[in-house]
């Protein structure tokens, strides 16, 4: 059954307007779980506030569960779903280079255009940072293609890297993401903060 | 006060588990994930194709991203961004929160906020594009997919930040 588009099932051009449609509902829970705002972004690396933590993590669990269980009921075949390409070099240094822009900017590019969305200007100056960024790397490409391109493993997913059954992983995983979420309340209890 | 200010949004697993079924029925309707920085790439690539061709049929990147995508714009990340903005602008209405403002701590001046915002989204911005997605689209949506690039961007992004956060913490407290 799914994906729907790849198994047209849904056209190509129903596929771009649900795209309209899943976006609305990723900016209106962005909004509505407070990533408008960059301080409340930025509390996460210093404790005052664990809510990007515990977002993030639970809706990467959320998905990767839901996909578990729709291939388990056939209503997904996993093979036809995109899954990123591991090139080391650029995976980690580009990391590097996004995790110095977070916290000098406080925000990421999705963020950015939910705050922008409700009036931030300070998320439109990022915006206009992330254009100037852009364009550097697209016009320098020649300067980055050798590292853009060094080191590809192909697609390979985490647990086959380490070894282990998908959801022998993904049951970890879960137990981590509980391990960093009582880590988070516990940071906002040390280092709390009056309102911001 | 402080109770009221702290219910105004929604609880984060609440809003974890939301997050969770839109990247989980992007995957089941699209087959691909959530993204942002990859639409703004696309606009980049349709202005140059657009006001410089003559840049945009030689120099690489353009070159290369031409020869494999029909049209820039009509792309499914520019659509899911457009429609970010309107989530994003009904959430904050329903609940009052539509302002211009420059969000910034009491102890920084609204100018350095957004100095440090336009460098901030100048290193987000290039790094996207080494990395191959920014937050949403390498890190979580290639979470949930158990990408092993995924992952390590995702470790990579928000361990630099926690190891930098020292050195910027007069911008944020």
């Amino acid at each position: 059954m799914g994906p729907l588009v790849v198994n047209e099932i849904i056209s190509p051009d129903t596929n771009l307007f649900l795209a309209f449609l899943i976006g609305i509902g990723f900016g209106f829970v962005l909004e509505s779980s407070g990533f408008s705002s960059s301080r409340k972004l930025a509390g996460m690396f210093y404790g005052y506030d664990t809510t990007v933590l515990k977002v993030f993590f639970t809706a990467a669990i959320t998905a990767l569960l839901g996909m578990l269980f729709f291939s388990l009921f056939g209503w997904v075949d996993l093979s036809l779903i995109y899954i990123n390409p591991t090139f080391l070099h650029s995976a980690i240094v580009g990391g590097v280079i996004m995790g110095a822009g977070f916290i000098m900017g406080g925000f990421c590019p999705g963020t950015a255009f939910c705050a922008i969305s409700i009036g931030k200007l300070d998320a439109l100056a990022f915006i206009g940072g992330l254009f100037l960024g852009i364009v550097a790397f697209t016009e320098g490409y020649p300067l980055f293609e050798e590292l853009y391109k060094a080191e590809f493993m192909g697609t390979p997913t985490i647990n086959e890297f380490l070894g282990l059954s998908r959801g022998l992983f993904s049951f970890g995983l879960i137990a981590a993401a509980f391990g960093m979420f009582w880590v988070g309340d516990w940071a906002e209890k040390k280092f709390p903060r009056e309102e911001y | 006060m402080n109770e009221v200010k702290k219910t105004k949004y929604w609880n984060p697993y609440i809003g974890g588990v939301m997050l969770g079924l839109v990247l989980l029925s992007a995957n089941f309707i699209s087959g691909r994930g959530l993204g942002a920085s990859g639409a703004l790439k696309s606009v980049i690539v349709s202005t140059v194709n657009t006001v410089a061709p003559d840049h945009a049929e030689n120099a690489a990147f353009y070159k290369n991203y031409n020869e494999t995508h029909e049209n820039p714009m009509k792309s499914w990340l520019v659509f899911q961004v457009f429609g970010v903005l309107v989530g994003g602008f009904l959430s904050g209405t329903f609940a009052k929160r539509l302002k211009f403002k420059v969000e910034h701590s009491p102890k920084i001046s609204s100018k350095r906020r957004l100095v440090f915002a336009l460098i901030g989204g100048a290193f987000f911005g290039f790094g996207s594009q080494l990395g191959r997605g920014c937050t949403s689209g390498s890190a979580l949506s290639g979470m949930a997919v158990l990408s092993l690039g995924g992952f390590i961007t995702m470790a990579c992004i928000f361990g630099t930040a926690f190891g930098l956060a020292y050195f910027f913490r007069k911008n944020w407290i």
